[in-house]
Parts: C-alpha cells; structure tokens; sequence
C-alpha cells in the first residue's frame, strides 16, 4: 500500500531482528486461554476487568440509593454500606483501572505499536493474568465469607481496619490484602515485560522520540507502579501479621470495648505513609496511560500532529518523577509539622505545572484541527473537560488551610471521581471506541456510541458537580445517613434524589455499552485495517485483527514519528510510521 | 521516610537522565532512515533478560529500602527494645558471602568456557546458599525457643519479616539456580548456560549486599532514641 511516491534511494532493509521464539499454540485452550500472546492476555485483562469494574458500578448505585432515599431499602444496613464503599473504591481504583490500562491496553498494544512479535517474557505475561484473576476471585471471594468483606474504606487504616466494630474485620480484611498482595505479585511480572518490551523490542527506526504518547504514557505509569506497588505490597504484609499473630507494626495499645488489646506502641501513621507513598503514585498510574491514550485519539481525530510532541514526553517524565514527592498531602489532618505540610503543599502546586501545560497542549492540538466528532473525540474532549474541572478543584484542596475543613467530606469524594474516577473512565472508553476495530475487524455502533458518550458525560457531570456543594455543607463522606444535623439543610437532601437518580441512569446507559460490545462483535460494520486512517504501527498491520507474531513475516521499518497528518505538500492527509521520506522536487525530506 | 526517598530519587534520577539523553536535540518530526543496528534504536546492547532482572533488582531496592523506613519509623515507638543478636548470624553471613563468592568464581569459569568449573561452582554455591537459609531457620527457632516469637516486641517482629522476605528472594534465585544446575549437570554447553549463570551471579551479590546492609541495620539499631517525643513521632516519623 503506497499513498505516496517513494524515494528509493532511501528505502532501508526490515529489520533483521532475532525472531524470538514464538510459541505455537496447537489447541483452542492454548490459543485462547492458557495463551502467551500478548494481544489475547490484553483481551482476558481487559474483560476480566471490565467484569469486576461492573460489581463495583452496581455497588455504587446500592449506595447512592441508600444515600438518596434512606430508611427505604432494608438490605442495606450501615456495615453494609461501609463493605460497599470500601469495595466499590478498591476495585475501581486497583482491579479495574489500574488492570485495564496496564494490562489490558498494555498487553495489546504495546507490542503493536513498537512493532514487536511479543512482549519478551511472554510466559511470565501469561502467568501475571493468572495471578492477576487469583487475586480478583479472592477479593470476589470475600463478600461470602462470614462477616462479609472489610469495611475499612479503600484505605484501610489502622486500626480500626483490624479491631472488632468494623465489617469483615476476620476474613474480609485478611482477603482483601492477601488479595492485593497478589495482585501486586502478577502486576510485577506484567510490568517487567512491559518496561523491558519498550527499551528492548522496538523496531528498526522507532527511537524514543518516534514512540507514540499512548507508549510513553503507559511506559512511565509501568514504572511508577512497578516503583510504588511495593509499598502497598509490604503494608499489606504488616497489617496481615498485626492481625493475625498479633504483632505490633501499626496498632498502638488501645482499649477496645472496655478490654486492653495485646497490641502495643505499634504506629498508624506509619501506615498512612506507607499506603499514600503508594496512593499518590497510583492516581498517575492511571492518569498517565490516560494522558497517553488522550494525546493520541486528539491527533488522529483531528488530522493534526501533536502540540509540542517533546513538552508532552517530558511533561509525562516529570509528573511521573514529581508524584514520589507529594504523598503526604493525603495526610494534613494527620498532625504534622507545618514545614512538612508547606512542603507538600508546594510539590503538589507544582506538579500541577506539567499537568496544565498537557491540557494547553491538547487544546492547541484542537485549534483550527480538522476535527471529526467521532465517538473516541468526543469522548477525549469530554476528558479534557472532567480532567480540568477535577484538577482545579485539587488546586484548592493541594492547601493545607483549605484541606482541613474539607477533607472526610462530600468535596473530597466530587474531587477524586472527577479526576481519577470518571476522567479515566471517558478515556477508556474512547479507547474501546477507537481500537475495537483492531481486536475484532468490526466498528462500533455509531448511534449506540453517541448516545452512550452524551449520557455518560452530562450524567457524571450531573452526579459530581452538585456533590461539591454538599461537600461545602459539611456532608461528610463514608457515611449511611446524614439526619438531624443543623447545619445540613434539608435542601441537602433533596440535591442527593437527584444525583442518585442521575447516578442510575448513568449505571443504566453501560448496558448499552455492553449491548454494543457484543452486537458489534456479530453484527458491526467490518473495518477494514486502518478505519481511522491512523499512522500508527498497529493499524498497518497485514491482517485485521492482527495474527500471531503481529506482522506476518516481516517487521515493518520506522521512518517518521506518529504525528504525520495534514502534512502541507503532501496529498494523502496521513502519512503512516513506516512509510519511507518522501522525495520532493530538489530536496527530499530526509533531514 | 527518608531512606526510601533517597533510593526512589536516585532510581528516577537515573531513569529521567537516561530518557532525557535520548530525547533532548532530536527533532522527533524529522522523517529519515533508520540508524545501523539490530532493534530499535536506544535500546541497551544487552539481552532482554538482563535489562528484566536490572528493572527488577529496582523493584527489589524498593521494595527493601520501604522495609527499612518502616523499621527507622517504628523505632520511634515508645516500646522499641533492642534486638540482641543471635550470634549464629554472624555465621550465616559468612555462608552468604561464600556463596556469593562460589558464583562469582562460575561466571569466570564461564566467561572462560569450562564447563566443569561451572558445574562445581554451581554447586558450591547452592550448598552455601542452603547453608545460609537453613542457618536463617535455626536462629529463627532459636530465638522462639527463648521466647521471642513474632509478637514479642517489634524488633523480634522487624527480624523474622526481614529475613523471611530476604529468604524468599533467595528461595526464588535457587529456583533459577536449580533449572541451570540441572542443565549444566547433563552435560549442556557452557554457552547453553553462560547467561543463566551471569544473571545468578548478580542476584546472588545483590542478595548479599541487602542482605549485609540488613545485617548492619540489626547490629547497630541503638537501643531507643528518644530524640522524639512519642506524641509527635508522626512528625518526626517523616524525617527518620
Ligand atoms: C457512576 C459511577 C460512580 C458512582 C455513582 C460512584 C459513587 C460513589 C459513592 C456513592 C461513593 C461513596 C461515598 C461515601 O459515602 O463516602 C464512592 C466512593 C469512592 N469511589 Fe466511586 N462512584 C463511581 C465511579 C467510580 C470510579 C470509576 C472510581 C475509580 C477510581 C471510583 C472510586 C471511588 C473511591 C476510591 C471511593 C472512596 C471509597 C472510600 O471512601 O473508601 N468511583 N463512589
Ligand atoms: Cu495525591
């Protein structure tokens, strides 16, 4: 396929790569469930995740009904409540984010975008979706077992996590970390292969700088995982040892229901350190990948080369350095040092920096762009809203004096969906949108699609952004009922009807997503290999999807970046990575 | 936390330098031919599994250096009491070292292409590397046996976790170690084994090294610095 005249004298050999040692599934099973092909192991991540992401979607809607229309449903009692809140946040966060985007996006795409056979480990690959499903049935397994999963709130924080009066505080806790243990185990086979696939597997002519955002962004947030999930991973031992044989790592002596407890001078804070020097990190875990991922839909979706391709790389350099230093902002109500706090609050204004210039970059990449409002556009562009709105509300509470009033309330929680919650969630959808056609050979539903994306986006604005309001009421959060406080008005209550309803209308408006997953995979229009006229590696690939080993029998060559659109004095309005430089009259464009 | 803080600064350092070697002057949308070489270019002229065990041993860094602020936190704790020493440490230490020493002497016997110097170094180093594990579970009943289990005090309870997660680590290289063993004994080629014995080689120094610098930790965690109040070793927690 050949858009425009090639210049011979340029032309340059495939690459003589060593053909890595393809394994050749023989059976259905090996081809499709114990497989070590990375875009399969992507598949399984991605549906896996998805599956789970739904429980906690429908835990979210119990919730909000209890929130909207208390003293209404007897199934729900207030330890309930908090087992769904804590739940509902652990998975969302961990087991559907963070899976989806390294191990479902990452798997599939990054050996295709690179233009690699496979991931290098590839039996490793397979084994971390084992281990990775492990870990979910085990965190699935503790809504049965007697006293139900934990009820702790996605923190966990001692002590209360491991002393009697807090839901599942036997087996649900011990689960639940025994569980993330795991999860962190297999993530750490998936993300050797991920880091290793990047700086080893590239193909002839992909530099670094030719390497789509989507591969930077998900490469960075690899390494900020593989670098963070360690500390989750030993808290999580700590606290199972505290409860189980007693020792003292986090719980100081305390009496509890009138008796002295064993444990003594063990330390809590210690524990919120621990966790947030994994949680600040892990909101850029999934933010990265979804920075990547925006950066690329905007410039394909709008035929325009990336604005300030370089600033973006390194501004994804930066975020990813900078968020190992502002973990304590999570912790000003903890009682500290106000140089300490003034510290944090500074790192955190200034990661802010990167960040913005990111937003200004997509902006600039859509002005005067050709834009097509496809259902990935419209979905990057409701992500470039949600991001700014949530961003900007963490400006504010990034301020030691603002934080204190608000942190535990309702702003809080209207915050962080905005920004890690439902600014993720637009982009994994617009990524759906715009790379089924490469997993199955079919398009999406167009209608379905536009319908879903409107609902989705003026739903979740209708749900988080009355929130900040009850948060400025003093509304606190991870709380069953709100009831007889003076300074609630009862307005309050009436604000909370409408954000459950617009909450079950948004939960209801995903079976039309999932409808159009499976109709379309029967019933779409076929795609053909390139339907957006991308330039990337994945979308030039011989077969549509794409075989085992990716390329067929040789490995396209790298000419050019990913951002060739509209390039002036060229006909065709794309021109794809391995298309050797075009010769012009007098010069050619080789540099 | 500041222990980790230095080791996470000094690995993103490296990587943020190393990215930024190769991107700073290249104009990325300039199209042009490809560089002379195997794969993508940037990539490290080493194999992949390589570059896979130096991204992990950074994973273990972490992971280490993360245990090691628990442990200078938890010191503040008004309870802390001095670990006394097992003595047989110092024993299992020196088996360490002369495992560490055993493989070191492999990867020149391999580097040199005799294959029966390999396979006796092999052994070697997994005799004194079993040593060193079964010497880790004698003290560890040892020390039960006079009556510090885990929960006794919280430097019992920093040991057993310290060593047993050191252990694992070690368990997981023999596992390596085992597979190569096994192909050297039936008669493989140095060059079938020459990789799996270099990257052993660097685990097992690796593992000596967290492991001295765990060692040296126990042997001179003073008995309690009260330099903190113990209402405000939240505080203080953060410098430590
Ligand atoms: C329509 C979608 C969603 C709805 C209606 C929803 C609703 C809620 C509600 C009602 C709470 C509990 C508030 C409280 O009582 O404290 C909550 C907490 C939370 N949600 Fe969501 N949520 C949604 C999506 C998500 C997503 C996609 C994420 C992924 C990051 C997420 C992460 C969290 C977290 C981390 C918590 C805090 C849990 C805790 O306090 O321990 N949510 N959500
Ligand atoms: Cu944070």
């Amino acid at each position: 396929m050949s858009y425009v005249a090639h210049d011979e004298s340029v032309f340059v050999r495939p690459a003589e790569v060593e053909e890595p040692e393809l394994y050749h599934p023989k059976t259905f099973i090996g081809k499709y469930i114990w497989s070590q092909d990375a875009k399969v192991i992507g598949v399984q991540y991605s549906i896996t995740a998805i599956a789970v992401g739904l429980v906690a979607l429908v835990l979210s809607g119990i919730m909000r009904l209890q929130l909207g229309f208390p003293h209404t449903f007897s199934f729900i009692d207030p330890s309930n409540y908090l087992q769904f809140v804590t739940m509902h946040g652990m998975i969302m966060v961990i087991y559907l984010l963070t899976a989806l985007f390294l191990g479902g996006f990452g798997n599939y795409l990054i050996p295709l975008m690179i233009g690699a056979r496979d991931m290098v480990f590839p039996y490793v690959n397979m084994i971390s979706y084992w281990i990775y499903l492990f870990a979910v049935l085990l965190l699935m397994a503790s809504f049965f077992v007697p006293g139900g999963s934990t009820g702790a709130g996605w923190t966990l924080y001692p002590p209360q996590a491991i002393l009697e009066g807090t839901p599942g505080v036997h087996m649900g806790i011990i689960l639940m970390l025994v569980s993330l243990a795991f999860f962190i185990i297999g993530f750490t086979m998936g993300g050797l292969n991920y880091v290793v696939t990047v700086l080893q597997a590239r193909t002839r002519g992909m530099t670094l700088m030719r390497l789509p955002l989507t591969i930077w962004g998900i490469f960075m947030a690899t390494i900020l995982a593989l670098l963070a999930f360690p500390a989750l991973f030993v808290s999580a031992i700590m606290m199972t040892l505290d409860q189980t044989l007693g020792t003292s790592f986090f719980v100081p002596a305390l009496v509890s229901r009138g008796e002295h407890l064993d444990y003594s001078g063990g330390s809590p804070i210690l524990f919120q350190h621990l966790f947030w020097f994994f949680g600040h990190p892990e909101v850029y875990i999934v933010a990265l990948p979804a920075f990547g991922i925006v950066s690329d839909l905007i410039a394909v979706h709008a035929r325009k080369n990336i604005f300030g391709y370089r600033m973006m790389v390194w501004a994804i350099v930066a975020i990813g350095g900078l968020s190992f230093i502002v973990w304590a902002h999570h912790m000003y109500v903890s009682g500290m040092n106000p140089y300490f706090g003034f510290f944090f609050a500074a790192t955190t204004l200034i990661i802010a920096v990167p960040t913005a210039l990111k937003v200004y970059n997509w902006v600039l990449t859509l002005w005067r762009g050709n834009i097509h409002l496809t259902v990935p556009m419209l979905f990057a562009i409701g992500f470039i809203f949600t991001f700014v709105n949530g961003g900007l509300t963490g400006l504010f509470l990034g301020n030691v004096p603002i934080d204190l009033p608000l942190s535990k309330t309702m702003f809080v929680v209207a915050h962080f969906h905005m920004v890690m919650a439902v600014s993720p969630i637009l982009v994994v959808f617009g990524a759906i949108y715009h790379w089924y056609p490469k997993v199955t050979g079919r398009m999406l539903n167009d209608s379905m699609g536009k319908f879903h994306f409107w609902v989705t986006f003026l739903g979740t604005y209708a749900i988080y952004f009355p929130m900040h309001y009850l948060g400025f009421l003093g509304v606190p959060r991870r709380y069953y009922a709100v009831e007889n406080l003076d300074f609630i008005p009862q307005s309050a209550q009436s604000l909370n009807v409408a954000i459950t309803i617009a909450a079950l209308i948004v939960g209801a408006v995903q079976l039309v997503f999932l409808y159009n997953l499976v109709w379309s995979y029967f019933k779409g229009k076929p795609s053909g290999d390139n339907p957006w006229q991308a330039t990337t590696l994945e979308w030039q690939t011989a077969h549509t999807p794409p075989t085992h080993g990716n390329f067929g029998s040789t490995l396209p060559v790298v000419y050019r970046w990913a951002y060739d659109y509209s390039v002036p004095g060229v006909e065709a309005d794309f021109i794809p990575q391995n298309q050797p430089p075009i010769k012009r009259a007098g010069s050619s464009e080789e540099a | 936390m500041t222990s980790t803080l230095l080791v996470l600064v000094a690995i993103m350092a490296t990587v943020v330098w190393w990215l930024l070697r190769q991107t700073v002057n290249v104009r990325p949308w300039i199209a042009g031919r490809p560089a002379e070489g195997v794969s993508g270019d940037g990539a490290l002229p080493l194999p992949p599994v390589k570059v896979g065990l130096g991204v992990f041993l950074a994973v273990a860094t972490s992971l280490f250096a993360l245990l090691i602020s628990a442990y200078f936190m938890r010191m503040e704790g008004a309870d802390w009491t001095t670990l006394t020493v097992p003595k047989g440490l110092w024993l299992n230490t020196a088996a360490l070292m002369l495992s560490s020493v055993a493989m070191q002497w492999t990867r020149v016997a391999a580097r040199r292409g005799r294959i029966d110097g390999v396979r006796i170094g092999l052994i070697a180093g997994g005799v004194f590397t079993f040593g060193f594990l079964a010497g880790q579970l004698w003290v560890w009943r040892q020390l039960n046996a006079s009556g510090y289990f885990v929960a006794a005090n919280p430097a019992n309870a920093f040991f057993y976790l310290l060593t047993a997660l050191h252990g694992l680590h070690l368990l997981g290289g023999l596992w390596v170690w085992g597979k190569t063993t096994a192909k050297a004994a039936r008669g493989a080629e140095v060059g079938a084994v020459r990789l799996s014995v270099e990257l052993c080689t660097t685990y097992w120094h690796y593992l000596l090294l967290v492991w001295l610098i765990l060692f040296a930790l126990l042997l001179s965690t003073p008995p309690r610095q009260s330099s903190c109040p113990p209402d405000t070793f939240a505080i203080c927690g953060v410098t430590k």
